[in-house]
Parts: structure tokens; sequence; C-alpha cells
């Protein structure tokens, strides 16, 4: 496509303009994340020469790859915050950036997942949570509701949602925070603080899949699976006074952790130094 | 202003559904790619909250200044 | 010992990345990088498993860096994945495999050299593979800066191959000076000119200079934008992955060689099996037997021209190996010739006597 005819003028600055229109289906909450994070960065005027996106395999890693601009690490299933982290230790004043979906993050990488939130490295991790192994036809995921029937659960899933935004926070992320693609305005607030703080940022974003987890709910526009999110979502405040029983089937949304532990990066740059100097005297 | 990039648009009306003033309806005009393109049937109305722009997943709105 | 040889091996290639986790018997190459790499501002990040590890890698080489990691068998097969992806992106870096008895946990402090095919053809997909293999400590040092020079050379992954008797070995080595070691530049280019194609071996854009350098594991074209449906995109692009190092297979082989006039038996093998080997080789000669040497250096690409040459002088070619036959498979192909694989598992290095008694036997 002509850069003519791609009229947000922050598009133009931070995606590369000629692999659009998206390869998402109509409705999709991959492009509303990608939107999102468009805005986010723009508004943090952040330079695209010191973005690194890194991203793993699903429909939700080609936000990041082909359409950003910056420097791209495409890599493998599961396993994107295990090659950020060692971007990061090399290039510590690049921002690095993984958006990947809950499959990615919190199924076949969740191990990565815990261990760099644990380290506290500065990377920022956006998850986009649809519930579902979109880009395979939709089966069960780690996120997928109780009793949900998928291509794998034809009788109804028996396993049980995992609250990857809580892990996280357990494990020592100095930022953890929860939104869905409905709460766009907040949803920006969240990816802007993320990419300000120093150390393990995490937003989950639960987007909707219209079409490989909408066939099998029937929900098959954008916007039935908004209107869940809308009707289904309660603020962190009101949640923390709400017991398990009242939250079964909830979505938590605002800030869920915010701490100052120290960085990974920053303490082994630290050590290094005292080598430095003892080298000097 | 509304501007709707009729080549990126995919028609899922999002931004019909969820305009908060109904500024944006669907519409009979098919683009290329055969998908209904909403129009901006009330601009009058338009408070400029740019929910819609924010929410398309295809950039394909844009609110500006007059 | 090799462990450590290894790990100064690297840091005199000027490796400043190691991301590791502990494995037996190659733990000690993490323990020396640790302990060594913040002295000349490297880093060292023990990761969650041997996944996240090769993954590390690979991110710090693409953020400039030199880097290495060091595993065993279990670790070595849950690395293959990521290894395919170093070939597909075309990412230099270096994984040691301090080989030990498996399949599965095996013997986990003994040796062996069950990887040998492993190396070859573990990750799936069409591709070349480097693999070396030491036979001393001297050579294990010697061997990891050749790993890191092919690797920036053929911009590929290398695997140095030790063995866990190699690995544990200790023997005394001299550090040669830093100026007498040679080390191969990282392959750069243009901002215009193309990451991923252009030449049998691209000129290399690392992040962090502007170029909003692409890279994917996916099939990708020239500007490393993903490209997964032409047929041609992809099979331009895997046989040039394959052609740059098979067509230069000439330059990658490592080789040693002793023969003598009147043989009629050959000995080849490689790393630790190498030490007895060429001993028993000197015993049957001095007890009157000819026999021909040959020690694989380069066991990826095979250096079956070496192999040719042996099969032409000799009637029979004894392998002995710890396993139960593995390079003897890929002698075979090279000639019709009886190859007697010499096998022992179990941990325990050939004895001088059983390689000398089968030699005496063909001979």
């Amino acid at each position: 496509m002509k850069e003519d005819k791609i009229f947000h003028p922050r598009a133009n600055k931070y995606l590369r303009t000629e692999m659009l229109p998206t390869a998402f289906c109509p409705g999709c909450g991959c492009g509303t994340v990608l939107n999102g994070f468009l805005q986010a960065l723009d508004e943090l005027k952040l330079d695209p020469k010191e973005l690194v996106f890194v991203t793993g395999i699903g429909c939700s890693s080609w936000i990041p790859s082909p359409y950003f601009k910056g420097d791209t690490l495409h890599t493998t299933h599961g396993r994107p915050i295990a090659f950020a982290t060692g971007v990061k230790v090399m290039k510590p004043d690049m921002k690095v950036i993984v958006i990947a979906g809950d499959g990615d993050i919190a199924g076949i990488g969740g191990n990565h997942l815990i261990h760099a939130a644990r380290r506290n490295i500065d990377i920022s991790v956006f998850m986009v949570n649809n519930w579902n192994y979109g880009m395979t036809g939709g089966q069960v995921s780690p996120t997928t509701p109780f009793g949900v029937r998928t291509g794998t659960t034809p009788y109804g899933s028996a396993e049980h949602q995992l609250e990857a935004a809580e892990v996280v926070a357990a494990a020592g992320a100095n930022y953890v925070a929860r939104w869905t693609t409905y709460h766009v305005f907040p949803m920006v607030k969240a990816m802007q603080e993320a990419l300000r703080v120093k150390g393990f940022s995490f937003v989950e974003i639960i987007a909707q899949c219209p079409v490989s987890y909408g066939k099998m709910v029937k929900m098959r526009r954008g916007s039935d699976f908004l209107k869940l999110y809308k009707e289904k979502s309660v603020k962190v405040e009101k949640a923390r006074q709400m017991s398990d029983e009242e939250l079964e089937g909830k979505i938590v949304v605002g800030k869920l952790k915010e701490r100052k532990r120290t960085e990974f990066v920053s303490t082994l740059r630290q050590i290094n130094e005292r080598f430095r100097q003892e080298l000097a005297n | 202003m509304i501007t709707i990039n009729e080549e990126l648009c995919k028609g899922c009306e999002i931004c019909t559904d969820f305009c908060p003033k109904k500024v944006l309806a669907s519409s009979n005009t098919i683009n290329k790619k055969g998908y209904y393109l909403p129009a901006a049937t009330h601009k009058d109305k338009c408070t400029g909250c740019r929910l819609c722009e924010l929410m398309c997943p295809e950039l394909a709105i844009l609110i500006s200044k007059e | 010992m090799g462990d450590e040889a290894a790990a100064y091996g690297a840091l005199y290639a000027g490796c400043n990345f190691f991301a590791g986790y502990p494995i037996t018997p190659a733990s000690e190459i993490a323990e020396v990088m640790a302990r060594e790499l913040p002295r000349s501002d490297g880093y060292y990040v023990q990761m969650e498993d041997e996944i996240s590890s090769i993954s590390a890698i690979i991110g710090a080489v693409w953020a400039g860096g030199k880097a290495m990691t060091a595993t065993s068998g279990p670790g070595f097969s849950l690395m293959q994945e990521n290894i395919g992806y170093a070939i597909m992106t075309e990412t230099p870096c270096v994984l040691v495999n301090v080989q030990r008895s498996g399949p599965s946990t095996g013997q986990a402090t003994k040796p062996a050299q069950g990887d040998v095919l492993q190396a070859r053809w573990g990750t799936h997909g069409d591709h070349e593979i480097i693999a070396l293999s030491p036979s001393s400590v001297q050579e294990t040092f010697s061997l990891t800066i050749e790993a890191f020079n092919l690797s920036e050379k053929y911009r590929t992954l290398v695997i140095l191959l030790m063995d866990g008797e190699i690995g544990h070995l200790r023997e005394n080595i001299t550090f040669p000076p830093l100026e007498e070691i040679t080390l191969q530049e990282r392959k750069t280019g243009p901002a215009d000119a193309p990451s991923f194609g252009g030449a049998a071996v691209p000129p290399m854009s690392t992040f962090g200079q502007g170029r909003f350098v692409h890279v994917t594991g996916s099939t990708h074209k020239e500007n490393g934008m993903r490209d997964v449906s032409t047929q041609s995109v992809h099979q331009e692009l895997v046989t040039r992955l394959c052609g740059k190092i098979r067509d230069a297979r000439g330059e990658i082989w490592r080789i040693e060689e002793d023969y003598m006039p009147g043989a009629k038996v050959g000995v080849l093998t490689y790393g630790a099996t190498a030490r007895p080997a060429k001993g028993a080789v000197l015993e049957a000669r001095r007890q009157g037997t000819a026999v021909d040497f040959l020690r694989l250096i380069s066991i990826w690409p095979f250096p079956e021209e070496a192999v040719r040459k042996l099969a032409d002088r000799v009637d029979v070619i004894l392998v002995p190996e710890m396993n139960l036959g593995q390079i003897s498979r890929e002698v075979e192909r090279f000639t019709s010739k009886p190859v007697l694989p010499i096998s022992r598992i179990g941990g325990v290095i050939h004895r001088v006597e059983e390689i000398k008694d089968e030699i005496i036997a063909n001979g």
C-alpha cells in the first residue's frame, strides 16, 4: 500500500506501512492492541530506532512482526522472553518489547515468563490473551475458561484458567496490569506505564478472537466479546473486596502490582563496573 | 473530522457498535474486498472522543480537528 | 580440564555473553564463564533451562555480542529446535556439547560419543552443520577459538562436540600470546545491504544500528521479511544455507593423518577415543603391523575426501567410538570395503590393547 493512503501520522512513524492492511481476521483484537500500542509509543515519543521487538509464534506475534518498525526478532514458539533476555543484557539502552499470545507466553513459554519476572529484567511483555490457540484453528489454551468446548476439548474444558498477571505479580515483576480491548484508553495508559517502568513489566490484554474462538462459543463478531468484557470486568480495587466465589468468571482489570525491586541488567553492570575500577587501580 | 480509510476497513462494525453518540452507522457501501464500510451519519454529534479511532483493529479511522 | 579450556578458548575468542544451565559434565564451563566474564566486561546469565540458554545467546548475538552456551546430552536434545533457528537466521554462535552416556539420563557422570548423529541431524529440516571434536585439553582451547571463527566466517551455529572424557580430563596447556590468536571479524555491510541474501554469506546488520533488522525463523526474503508461500523463496534460501557450508567443506575439514606404506588396516577415530587408538596404532606398528591412522577433528561436514583416501589405501577400516556405531555408518557411505566398528559404551573409554588386538587381527 502506498504511504499516502495511510493517514495516521503516527502510523508512518512507527509502522512498516507497506505491510498494511493487517493479516488479522475482521474484528480481531490483535488489531486493537496494535492500534493502542502505536498510540502509546507516539505519546511517549519513543524513537523507533531504540525499540527491539521480540515475538514468538501465533496470531498476536504478528502485531510487531511485520508491522512495527524497530529491530525485530521473531523467534520460536514460547521463547521470546528468553531471546529478549540476551538482547537486553547486551543492549540495555534499547527498549526491549515482547508482544505475544497466551499460548506463547503463558503456555509453552510459561517458565520463561516466571523467571524473567523473578530476575526483574527490564523487558516489557504484552500478553495478548484471546483464550485459545487461534492460529491453529481454536484449541484449548492455558487461559481458556473452564467448561468451554474447543477443538481439543470437545466435551468442555476440564481445566481452569491461568491468571497469568497474578502469577507474574507473585514472581517479582515491577509492574503488572490487566485490561481488555474494550478498555482502550486505560490499556494505552498501562502500556505507557509498562514501557516507562525500570524492571520487568507485564500487561495482559484480553483480546477477542471472533473467528477461531468465536465459532466455538457462537460469538462471531468482535463486538460480542467487547460487550462481554464490559460486563464481566471488575476493577482491581473493587475485586479486592470480593470473595473468590464472587470473582468466578470475572475479569479483574487495572494495575495489579507496582514495586521497585532492583533491576537485573543494572545489577550485572554494577558487578562489571567493580572489576573495571579494580583494574584501573 | 472523521476520516475512514476504505482500503483498510474490514467491516467489523466495532466502531458503529461502540460509538457513544451513535455518530457512525453501517452503510451499504462495499469496499474492494467486499466489506461493508461504516459511515458518519451524524457528524454533528461527534464529540471527538476518539474511541472509534483507538478501538478500530485496522487503523482505518482518524478523528481530526476540522 | 577440557571444560575449563573451552571456557578460556571462548574468552580468548572475544566471547562476551554466555547463557547456560548446569549439567554434568559441562557445568565447569559455566562456572569459569561466570567467574571470568565480568573481568572482560562480559555477561553470564544462568537461565531456567537449556531452551532458554540457546535462546538467550541468539538474542545476545543479534544485540551485537559474541556468545556461547554449553550443555550435555539431555540439554542438547532440548536445544535442537533453536539450533535450527540459529541456522535459519544465520546467527553466528557456539554450542559446546560435552557428551555423556544416554539415552535419557543414562549414566549422567560418564562420558560417551552418543550425540554424533544428533549433532548432524537433530534439528528438523534440511540443513548443514559444523561440528568439531577435540582430543586433548590443548586442542579444546584452540578448537573453541576455531569454532567462533568458523561461526563468524559462515554465519552459522558451530558445535564443539566434546566428550565427557575430554571435558573432565586434566592436562597442562599453554595459552598462546594474544597477538598470536587470529580472530575472524563479523562480516558487516552498508545499511542497504540485505542481511539474508545477495551473497553466500551475507553481511550482518545487528540491533541498535537504526536499520530495523527483521530476523525470523520463518522462510524469509533477502531483506529478512517473512514469505512462507513462495516456493522459490524457500528453495533459494535453504539451498544457499546448505550450500554456503557444503561448498566450503574443503576449507572447514580438519583432520590428522598418519599413514605408512603397506598398511592393510586403517584406524579412523575422533575425540577422546583417538587417544587409546593412537596408542594402539603405535603399539601395533612396534609389533610389526603396518597400520594407517586418521583422526577426524571436524566431524561435520564429514571429511569424506580423507575417508576415501584412507579407504583406497587399506583393506579394512576400524572405527573405535564410544557408541554402538555412529561415525562408522557415515564411513560406510564412502567405501565398499569392510568398516568394523569397535564400540564401547558404559562410560569407560577403550583400552589400548583391545584396539591393538583388532588392528593385528585385521592387519
